[in-house]
């Protein structure tokens, strides 16, 4: 009996350590949090985002201009490489999304535990990181 | 004369500057460039606002550098729907730059920077001037911005605040593309204007200046020269500040405000396309923009009548924001005294109809 109680919990713990791999590799279907971001005249309306460790979010992008942006979630290197990045369409990885214009996009994320200093949403159209289109993300 | 003036083309060109929109082809999302390579540039354009019998005509130049191997454009606010976009004069606004730069006074270095729910765009006419495709539009910000995207203009990101700073006041916007095919066939040669004439009945004139700052950083120095032919000498908002002699002055500078000479007229006229102008009587000003883009907010309102009130919308300030002639102490006793003024008024008003009201009743 107790071995098959332990079998169990063993099983368990792996079950809840594969879930923990997929989550910090592929968003779950379970965000804690939605966060609707609107982009007008080249800005988010949002300044600066707290999340929590390992937290999981849901975004959605509202673009209202008529040009195209993107929603890009990321620490300063992922950022720094879009930024000189060749990559004009966005959309398969958790976190990166192109927003067309008058469109809106979701996506989800999952952040990790820890976030260094430099994490980031950004969009890096030509000329749009320079104009203002990012902000701060930072534990909460 | 005429080889004299052709030899400050290229002066012209680089007094000038505008405007840019690349090709969507030379633009990645992802950081990409407007123009990769430095192929493709727009390089600038001047302009001539001439204001008579309620008819703006506005005469500007389009020139391209490079090798073009793709489609370049820009977008032109305009103040009314024009009755026709043609070619202009071919040495007109380097005429006019002459009559401003006399052959002593030589420039070596110039140093212009290089350069909701939304319905369709209105196409209302169609143009094409040498190897400029040119499409007059009416619609809003979201609207004009659309289908210029949908067309392969590649917008700034200020353009859509932009586009909306012009459109709220009027809708009217001219889409240009250069046809590089085109220029090929005809021998067009790098950085060669091609002057278009812009025929603009409207009563309130106003010559575009803050689409000059589109794309560019605000510390990034505008240079532009702005030329008015008028009935008589205007009123502009804003106004412009006297010239110190310095050439690196800073701002909107009046430059020259004189009756227009004969000679002037005389050689405007002489130039095929610009028979338009009037024979003689006209007030010239000349008005020289050096600002940083970030200061550039706003356009030039003329006011030709003699009457010396540019109309504050027109310049694109907002009502609330105009600033009064007076201190602001004045200002807020001025306004108390007039509201207090309207309200007597209207209180006389209303006893003398309740008061004659009663008199029908008796």
């Amino acid at each position: 009996m107790k071995r098959g109680v332990a079998v169990v919990a063993a099983c368990a713990a792996l079950l809840a350590a594969a879930g923990l791999t997929v989550a910090a590799t592929a968003a779950p279907d379970n965000p804690s949090k939605t966060v609707t971001v609107t982009i007008h005249f080249s800005r988010f309306d949002l300044t600066s985002l707290q999340v929590s460790p390992g937290e999981t979010v849901r975004f959605v992008v509202i673009n209202q201009d008529p040009i195209d942006h993107e929603f890009l979630v990321g620490d300063a290197a992922m950022q720094t490489r879009h930024e000189k990045g060749t990559e004009p369409v966005h959309g398969t990885r958790p976190g990166e999304i192109s927003v067309p214009a008058g469109a809106t996009v979701e996506t989800m994320f999952t952040f990790p535990a820890q976030l260094d200093p430099g994490w980031e949403f950004a969009c890096h159209a030509p000329g749009h990181f320079a104009y203002g289109m990012h902000g701060p993300i930072t534990l909460g | 004369m005429r080889p004299r003036i052709l030899a400050r083309a290229s002066v012209v060109s680089a007094l000038a500057t505008t405007f840019i929109f690349g090709s969507a082809a030379s633009a990645l999302a992802c950081g990409g460039l407007v123009a990769p390579n430095g192929t493709i540039s727009l390089l600038r354009t001047t302009t001539l606002a001439a204001y008579h019998n309620g008819i703006e005509h506005y005469l500007t130049s389009f020139s391209y550098a490079g090798k073009v191997d793709g489609s370049l454009g820009s977008i032109t606010p305009l103040p009314g729907v024009p009755t026709k976009v043609i070619k202009g004069g071919d040495w007109t606004l380097q005429r006019l730059v002459q009559e401003v730069q006399p052959p002593v006074v030589e420039r070596a270095v110039f140093a212009a920077s290089a350069g909701a729910v939304a319905e369709d765009a209105t196409v209302l006419l169609r143009a094409k001037v040498d190897a400029l495709d040119i499409t007059v539009l009416k619609g809003g910000a979201v609207a004009v911005g659309n289908w210029a995207r949908e067309r392969g203009f590649f917008l700034p990101p200020d353009a859509p605040e932009v586009l909306d700073f012009y459109a709220q006041r009027s809708p009217i916007f001219m889409a240009t593309r250069f046809n590089a095919a085109r220029a090929a066939e005809q021998g067009l040669g790098e950085g060669e204007g091609t002057p278009v004439h812009v025929v603009i009945p409207t009563p309130n004139p106003w010559v575009p200046l803050r689409i000059l700052s589109l794309g560019r950083q605000p510390t990034d120095l505008v240079q532009a020269d702005v030329f008015l032919l008028t009935d008589r000498a205007p009123a502009t908002l804003p106004i412009a500040e006297a010239s110190n002699g310095d050439l690196d002055q800073r701002g909107i500078v009046l430059e020259r405000s004189e009756q227009a000479s004969g000679s002037l007229m005389n050689d405007l006229r002489s130039d095929q396309r610009s028979r338009w102008i009037p024979n003689g009587g006209m007030w010239f000003t000349y008005l020289k923009i050096d600002a940083r883009a970030g200061d550039l907010t706003h356009d030039l309102a003329i006011d030709a009548s003699g009457y010396g009130h540019p109309d504050p919308i027109a310049a694109g300030y907002q009502p609330a924001t105009v600033t009064l002639p007076v201190g602001s102490a004045d200002a807020a006793r001025t306004l108390v005294w007039l509201g207090m003024g309207i309200a007597i008024v209207a209180v006389l008003a209303r006893w003398r109809i309740q008061r004659s009201g009663a008199a029908i009743t008796r």
